[in-house]
Order: C-alpha cells, then structure tokens, then sequence
C-alpha cells in the first residue's frame, strides 16, 4: 500500500474530504489555501484562494457543486468547485471550526467559535443551486434559517444524521448532544468521553444512522444517531482528529513513526493494523466514499492517500465469512 | 480503599494500633514523663537497713557501683530514715541525664550487692505509676487467653494447581498482584489504590510483600494480602530484607526523632538513621547511625560532593547469624544475630578498607572441618603497601586468603551464588594513569588452599559481570575508552566464559566466544542457569534484548568441544525504552519493562519465555514497577529432583495436554462471544434501517432523500460519463550510456 503524498500546504493540515464519488479531494490547512486533488494520482487540480486566515474545515456539496469553506477569518466562504470562484461569504463575530452539508445538499451547518464574549453557536443555512446549469449560485440567503447557542460548553464539531433529522454535536467538554434542525432544541446530551477531553473530530456512517467520534481521551467511541447511545469503543485511537495533544508530540517526536493511524475493526472493536509514515501528529483523516482508499492529513504538512491492497479486502474474521455464506 | 498508612490519619493509625495492643499504660508513662521531669531519679530497693550512723558508709559503698553507670554524688542520694533511727532499705538517687538514669536501671537491677542483698532499681516515675493505690488491683486475675485464630497460610500462593507464578505491578497509584496466565491476560488477586507511597518490594523468599509509607514498613501476606506486620520508621526510605527473612533493615536520611506517643521506638532510637527489626516480634533489634561512603576527591573551589549512601548498610551472612557493616577505609562491624552485640566484642580493623561481601552460601570448603561463613573484602593501595583482597572465615575471624594487588583503581567482588567462587573484578591502570584494563582473579574457595586463577586477556575495561546462577560460566561486558565529549555511547563486547570441561572439577576458564559492536550493558541470568538475557538498558537510541542459551542441544562448534558450554543466540527482541528485566523465579518467562521512574515514553511491560518469543506486550499508562513474586528454595531432595527431571517427557505430556485444551476453550469462547457481536449488530443495524424507513414515510419523503438534490443536472456540467478514465504517463530510465565520438 505505497501512499501518494501530497505536498501542496506549507502548513500541517485542518481538515479533508472526499468528495461523494471519491475522485476528489479538498484539504484545508493553516496556510489559508484550499487544494482540491485528483484522489487517483494526487495531482493537484487547483486551489481556492481568498480567505485571510488558517482555514479549519471543507466540506463539498453531495453533487459536488459548491465547496463551503470554513475559516478563522470569521468567514464561511462558498466556492464553485469547477470554476474556483467565490459565490458566496457569510462573516461571524468568531472564527468558524466546522462546516457541513446536510445529506441532500439542501442545508449547511457552521460550528463557530466561542471567545471575545461570544458563545459559540451553530448556524444553518438554506442552500441554492442555481439554474441547475451552474448559473446564479450566488444566489444565496443571507442571513441563517437557524442559530443555535451553546450556553453550557461550546460545540467543537457537528454533522448531520440520516434524513438531515438531527444535528450532532460533539463538545469541548467530551459530551456529545443532539438537535432539532428545525427548532434548534437540545434533544439529547450525552457525556460520552471523559469529561474535559474535547471532541476533535465526528463522522457518520454511509447511510449515517451511527457515527464515530474521536476525543482527546484517545478513545473513540462509535454513537447511534437516534438516542445517543454508545454502541463501541476504540481505545489508544490517538489519530482521529489529532487526539494527540501538542504537549505529548515533543516527548514522542523522538521516534519517527509514532504518528500512526489504527485500524479497528467496526464491530469485534479489535485493532486489526496500523499505517506509519507521518512525521507529525495526524490532524485529519478521511475515507474514499466507495471505501476503497483512505487519506489523512497531518500537522506535518503532507497529505498521504492511501490505496487499499488486495489483501485488505480480503482480511474478514471466521465469524463473518460463516455469515456471508448464509 | 486499601488500608494503607497514608489513608489513615494519625489518629486511625494509632486507633489500628491500639486494636491489637492496648498501649494505654506506655501512652501515659510519655505524658507524665514531660509533666513532672522526673526522669533522672531512680529508686533504690533491696538495700540492708542500717542505723544513722553507718547510713553514710552504705551510701558511699552504694555510689561506687551507682558510679560506674553514670555521675552521682553523695549529696543526690536520700536515704530516709523511719521514726526508730533506722533507714528503710530504700533510697532515692538523682543522676545528672534521664538517659543515666535509664542505664542505671537497665544494668544494676538484679545486680548483688553483697551475699545478702540483691538490688531492685526502678525509675521514680515507675514506682509513682504503677505502685500509686489502685493502679495494681490486690486480687490476682488470670489473664485471658484470647480464642485462637486461623491465620492465613504465608505461603498459599505455592499451591497454585497450575503452578504458576505471582507478580506484584505498581502503575500510578495502584498496587496490583497477579497471577501469571502466560499470553493471556494475567488474573488479578488484589489491586488496591494508594497501596504504597515510595515502591513495593517482596521478601527474598516471597512470604511478604512490602510497602513503604511516610510513617513506616508494612508488610502484607497470606492469600488476600492482609497487613501482617507493621515497622514504624519515620520517612522511611530504603528497606533490606535478610536472606532468610527473619530480619528487616531500613533507611532513612533523616534521624529518628523520638515523639511521645509514639509505641514501639523508644529513646535508644532517637537520632538514628538505620533499625534493624525482628520481623516476628515486630520490635526493633537495634538502631545505628548510617556510616555514609566517601564521595570523590572535590574540585577545587567547588562544592564537596554530596557523600553517597551505603546501601546495602547491613550485609547479612548466608545463614543469617551474622550482619555485617563497614566504616569506609577503618574497619568492618560484624553483629551477632539476634543479641546485635558485636562479635568478639570488637570491630575488625581494617585500614583502608573498601568493599566487603558475605558469601551467598555456606561453602564447604576441602580440607577444613568446621564450615563456617566467609566474608570477602578489599583494601585499596596505600602508600608503599598494595592493594589486598582478602577472605576471612567468620566467627573464627580467620583470615583464610589474601592476594596483593598493583596499579588497581578500583575492585568489585563478585560471588557466585553457591559461594563456589569468588571473581574479583580488579581495574587497573597503566603506570602513567592514562589506560585502563581489567583483570579478573577468580578464587576457587571450594578447593584447598583456595587457588586463584588470573584472566587477564581482556583488552579494555569491563563494565558488567555475571555469573551463571549454581553454574560456573560467566558473562562479562568490556567497552573501549570513551573519547571526551563523544555524543556516542561507545560499542561494548560481550563475552562468555566457560570452564575447560575435566572430570567432575571445573577445569580452567577460557572464553567461549566475543560479540563485538554491541551496545549491551545489561547481564540477566535465568535463575536456573543456562539462559542468560544481554540487553541494551537505560539507553536512548538502543533497546535489544538478545536470548543466549549456553547448551544448545545442536551441533557443537569443533573450536569450542573442551569447553563445557554451547553458546546459540536464540533471538533477539526489541523493547523500546526498556529500563529492567527480570526473570521468574522458575526460569520460564522474562519480564522487560519501561518504568516512569527513569523516562515517560512507552511506558509498559513485556512478557517474553525464556527463549525470547514475546507473549504479551503491556502498554501502562504510569509504570512504575513490576516485580515477580520470589519462590521459597525446593522442598525436594536432590533424588527427587533428578526423577522429576528423568520423567519429565511423561509429565509435559499431561501439560501439553492441558495447554490444548485451555486454547480450544479460550478460542471457543472468543468465537461465540464474536458470533453474539456481529449479530447484536447486524440486528441493530437492521433495526435502525426500518426505523428510517417507517421515519421517511411518515415525513412523506422520497427513496432518495438523502441523495443528493439536483444531482443529475449538476453532474452534467461536471462530467459527460459517469467514469474518468485518468491517464497517467509515467517515464522509467531504463539504460543511459554515454558515447565519446571522435
């Protein structure tokens, strides 16, 4: 599984996505560009440019027609991918740490900041798509349809479940609670990881009914989307979303390759393997929508896609092929 | 929460205390002492009674035996004298110190004064106690005899059906023990929090493990762990246990200072640095003054070094009757045990004297009698005189063997564990000072006249050395100069010894073979001999652990056949951050650990067998200690030991036999309980999924919901099929060759 390394940031990596095909991929890194790649070769189709500070967090549209950028210039920018133009700017009073489209596209999400005396909040808006000839597509509302306020701990990171039915959002303080996207309610709150071990990162399943949260913790916990509850835990996962605190880089620094990404296997919670190559501290990582290869981005500045071989696919435990030939 | 000191305040220690043993009375004889400060008086019973006029004669003969304790004169003696003119047979004596006072009562209670009278000396303060009205009650009351209680049996562990071994892990706070269940996890007895302050330490043969608390020792025992004896020594630091375990030394750097209250020290403690207990009584046998080693010469115009400790300060003989201590280039104090009074009533001068060591066992010597314990020691060159290594046979105090030494920096006296040798280890210098190397003058102390041999074929210096447990192989360690200011740590050689195979005696030592270019520092014996682990320790960029085996049943090297040995590296292992190995005490398994004590990177434990094949790997989060339980010596005679040996294949059989069925039974269960997983999942994925389903009929959606919308008009302005084709175009140099025309 020889890696394709990306070397197009000059600073370590906030945050990648692949886009719903998986030819694509969009890195985002403090350097304050966007890259958009070629997820086959690693060549570099272009970048998007405008935004005056470290941009934290991509995500694409599902028909990969806009790019919503998030970043601590206190702008949620959206991009025509094809074009590289700037459609659309929404400023906040903070800067902005986590973008996300809703399942259909229709709906965008932004976790903003709490400092300067304001809380952090999420905000969703209502997304346009032209003509459908990608005309007029900054043709955009300007003001959110919804705002949530987080009085108690500050929100980190959010996506969207199934059907766009909830809002997810895990917290500065390791708890993790749900929304109404329609009235902006707390439905659920859930203290899922140790208290006071921020939530780094949060990603849902395909067809999104679970997703998996990565905490400080070095712990990840897979959730059900519709109650909260804890269905598995991964231990020692130190690489989702970095969760591995700055102090601990200089003391481990020492050994080249401590900086791994582990494999779990979904359901036995087994660690079945483990890629090195990083020299820093993964920040990011994220899965080809067809699961046929992996990227992650580290603070050391590269992104490496990873290729998955033969015998990853046909790595299956006892148990799984007896149910496979039922 | 485990009932430690530190959780206890003072007041629940004293409580505790007080459970087992009402020290009310010796409470009250500290709170009345400081009150009334009568200390220094002591009464005098059992005097004949004399008339007026002959009182001042019997107080005269009386001073020159209360004299010879400490100072009095005639005007501190009061001798009464009743209504008739006659003294009483009493009388009172003030000394100058409490602490004469004290002696006086220690050694002449009991003492004759003459044919007739014998007398009684109590302190004033006694007789006020316990003598006041009704403090004593006229009827004599039988004491009762508490029911017996079943104690736990110290040594249950041995009983394991499996015969497996114990290990005690501390990792942050908490203090586990732990059967050893091979490569699976290991079974916990007890883990308790805040077990320990400093560290834990077994008992040499495994009866006690110790834990050491700002207020004291405690040991614990039996199958549960329970407390089964408590050493109060104030911030303490170092604890010693003896040989046989019947005797417990501990250190701290601050003296003792005596408080009132305090039940089991006493005055005779205060100041001290070092107790020597008896572990049955719990009591103390005596206390000293540490002697601390010299430090190296100061540099001018700095700071004198700080002075090391010695430790261990008490060295044990192997039967346990005598401790011996030394006063660093003067003399060694050997105790006799249990009374601590000084053998022979004197010290052994030794001017200059360096080191010394007990030898590990009794040896039976040829040629001599009455076995007794040797006691080998050093004495650096002074002067015109050179440098001695002698050997004393205790109690004779016979000096059995010396050999004088030239041109020697330093010595380290190695004894093999049977006391079958003793190799001194003697670095020397060249006359200019400038290059070092190392001798090696092994003394056969079971062979008459104990001969020496001299191995002097070592080039450099040896940095470490071993001998083989019961065994008479050794393994040494040797490194080069090291060039001032080297980043580098220099390459050291490992090499093995054997003796020259010749009939029943060991023949001649002679070197098996060297490993150049290693990074070793560490020697680690199995004890059970053969096996011995090389490893790289406390380094920063190696952490090789090699498995040698000295008989390798395989083919012999032709250069080799006259030696009784068959080195094999069976494999070597790499533990990042290793810091110590230790072996079980059966010989089967090894343990190398990262400790947070010496560095904060990986810390954990690993466990490999004795041929190096790792079990289990242990990441911990905090390690600090891992420690097998020690095994008491076999119970076995020597025929008994040979016809297990001689029956072994049969018995193994019988394991073989269990090991497999333990495997099938753990994979069984693993499978099922994977099988009860992966169901409980699909289900509640399948769950979920009509959930949605009936969610997205009731919201009145389509299918595709959550595809994305606009989808097909969007993809068309991005792409024309629904596949990319990427071509890549990639150039290889296959040959370049290069023509020169003309």
């Amino acid at each position: 599984m020889r890696p394709i390394l990306l070397s197009g940031h000059e600073r370590s990596l906030t945050q990648i996505k692949f886009n719903t095909d998986g030819d694509l991929l969009f890195s985002t890194s403090k350097d304050k560009v966007v890259c958009a790649w070629w997820s086959a070769n690693g060549e570099r189709l272009g970048t998007y440019s405008g935004h005056q500070g470290a941009v934290w967090t991509v995500d694409v549209s599902p028909n990969t027609v806009l790019l919503a950028t998030g970043s601590a210039d206190n702008t949620v920018r959206l991009w025509n991918i094809k074009t590289g133009e700037c459609v659309k700017t929404w400023d906040f009073p903070t800067a902005v740490k986590r973008v996300a489209f809703s399942p259909d596209g229709s709906k965008l999400l932004a976790v903003t900041e709490k400092r300067m005396g304001f809380l952090g909040t999420i905000a969703v808006f209502d997304i346009a798509y032209g003509d459908g000839e990608l005309n007029n597509l900054n043709v955009q509302a300007d003001e959110p349809s919804l705002r949530i306020t987080c009085n108690e701990s500050k929100a980190t990171v959010a996506g969207w479940s199934y059907l766009g039915k909830y809002i997810i959002a895990g917290h500065e303080d390791g708890s993790v609670s749900q929304y109404d996207p329609k009235t902006g309610d707390q439905l659920e709150n859930v203290q899922a990881h140790e208290f006071d071990h921020q939530i780094n990162d949060l990603q849902f399943s395909p067809d999104r009914t679970y997703f998996i949260t990565a905490s400080k913790d070095k712990s990840a916990k897979l959730m059900a989307a519709s109650n909260l509850a804890i269905l598995k835990t991964y231990k020692d996962y130190v690489i989702l979303g970095g969760g591995q605190a700055a102090m601990d880089v200089t003391t481990t620094s020492a050994r080249q390759g401590k900086f791994e990404a582990r494999f779990y296997h979904k359901v036995f919670e087994d660690e079945i393997g483990r890629v090195r190559g990083h020299f820093g501290p993964l920040n990011t990582i994220d899965v080809h929508p067809a699961g046929t290869a992996y990227a992650s981005g580290g603070e050391d500045g590269y992104v490496r896609i990873h290729h998955f071989d033969k015998p990853y696919f046909d790595f299956m435990y006892e148990v799984e092929r007896e149910q496979l030939r039922k | 929460m485990a009932p430690s000191f530190d959780t206890l305040t003072e007041q629940d220690f004293h409580e505790e205390e007080e459970e087992e043993i009402d020290f009310s009375d010796l409470k009250e004889q500290f709170e009345v002492k400081l009150e009334e400060g009568l200390d220094t008086f002591v009464v005098i019973d059992g005097l004949p009674v004399v008339p007026e006029d002959s009182r001042q004669k019997l107080v005269k003969f009386l001073l020159r035996k209360l004299n010879t304790i400490g100072h009095t004169s005639e005007d501190a003696v009061f001798m009464p004298l009743n209504d008739k003119g006659m003294s009483e047979g009493f009388a009172f004596v003030e000394y100058e110190t409490p602490e004469q006072a004290l002696a006086a009562v220690k050694q002449l209670h009991g003492v004759p004064l003459d044919k007739k009278h014998t007398l009684a000396v109590n302190k004033l303060m006694d007789i006020e106690r316990y003598g006041r009205e009704g403090r004593i009650e006229e009827e004599y009351h039988a004491p009762e005899v508490e029911p017996f209680k079943e104690k736990e049996h110290l040594r249950s562990w041995m009983a394991d059906a499996n015969a497996r071994d114990q290990f005690a892990l501390y990792r942050n706070d908490k203090v586990g023990v732990f059967w050893n269940n091979k490569s699976n996890p290991p079974e916990n007895v007890v883990d308790r929090a805040h077990w320990t302050q400093l560290f834990v330490q077994w008992s040499p043969k495994g009866t006690f493990l110790a834990s050491v608390h700002p207020q004291g020792v405690q040991l614990w025992g039996g199958a549960s762990f329970s407390k089964q004896k408590q050493f109060p020594h104030p911030f303490v630091q170092l604890v010693e246990f003896s040989p046989l375990e019947g005797y417990l030394t501990t250190w701290s750097s601050r003296p003792i200072q005596v408080e009132e209250g305090q039940p089991i020290l006493t005055f005779e403690e205060d100041g001290k640095n070092i107790i020597v207990w008896d572990i049955e009584s719990g009591k103390p046998l005596r206390s000293f003054v540490s002697h601390d080693l010299a430090a190296g010469p100061a540099a001018e115009g700095e700071v004198q070094p700080k002075k090391k400790v010695q430790w261990p300060a008490f060295k044990w003989s192997a039967d346990e009757k005598y401790v011996a201590r030394m006063l660093q280039g003067q003399s060694i104090s050997i105790y006799e045990v249990p009374n601590m009074n000084l053998l022979g009533r004197t010290s052994v001068k030794v001017e200059g004297v360096n080191d010394f060591e007990w030898s590990p066992a009794t040896v039976t010597r040829e040629g001599v009698k009455q076995y007794e314990q040797l006691l080998c020691f050093w004495t650096p060159e002074i002067g015109s005189n050179p440098a001695r290594v002698a050997m004393m046979s205790v109690p004779s105090k016979e000096i059995v063997r010396t050999r004088n030494l030239f041109n020697v920096s330093d010595v380290k006296l190695h004894w093999q564990s049977q006391g079958a040798y003793v190799c001194v280890k003697v670095d020397r210098h060249s006359k200019s000072k400038k290059s070092m190397a190392t001798n090696l003058e092994i003394f056969r102390v079971r062979e008459k006249g104990v001969p020496v041999e001299v191995v002097d074929s070592l080039k450099d210096t040896v940095i470490n050395f071993s001998w083989e447990p019961n065994g008479s192989r050794f393994v040494l360690i040797t490194t080069g100069e090291t060039p001032t200011g080297a980043a580098v740590p220099p390459k050291t050689a490992v090499s093995f010894f054997a003796p020259e195979k010749k009939g029943n005696t060991a023949g001649n030592f002679k070197l098996v073979r060297t490993v150049e270019k290693k990074t070793s520092n560490g020697i680690y014996w199995s004890p059970k001999g053969r096996f011995v682990v090389v490893a790289t320790v406390h380094s920063q960029s190696n952490f090789d652990l090699d498995f040698w085996d000295m008989d390798f049943e395989g083919e012999k090297n032709e250069a080799e056949k006259d030696l009784a040995a068959n080195l094999q590296l069976m494999k070597t292992v790499e533990h990042y951050g290793v810091t110590d190995i230790e072996w079980d005490p059966t010989g089967r398994y090894v343990v190398s650990s990262a400790s947070v004590w010496t560095h904060s990177m990986e810390n954990g434990w690993n466990l490999h067998t004795f041929s190096g094949n790792t079990l289990s790997e242990n990441p911990t989060e905090k390690f600090k200690q891992f420690l097998w339980r020690p095994r008491p010596p076999t119970l076995l005679s020597k025929e008994e030991q040979k016809q297990v040996r001689k029956n072994l294949r049969e018995y193994s059989k019988e394991f073989d036999e269990e090991d497999r069925y333990a495997v099938d039974i753990a994979n069984t269960a693993v499978v099922e309980q994977r099988k009860r997983v992966l169901s409980e999942w699909l289900a509640w994925l399948r769950r979920e999924k009509e959930i949605q389903a009936e969610e997205r009929e009731a919201f009145g959606l389509s299918e595709d919901a959550d595809s994305p919308k606009l989808a097909k008009d969007a993809r068309v302005g991005i792409q024309q099929e629904g596949d990319t084709v990427v071509e890549e175009i990639v150039e290889e140099i296959i040959e370049e060759t290069e023509e020169v025309i003309g």
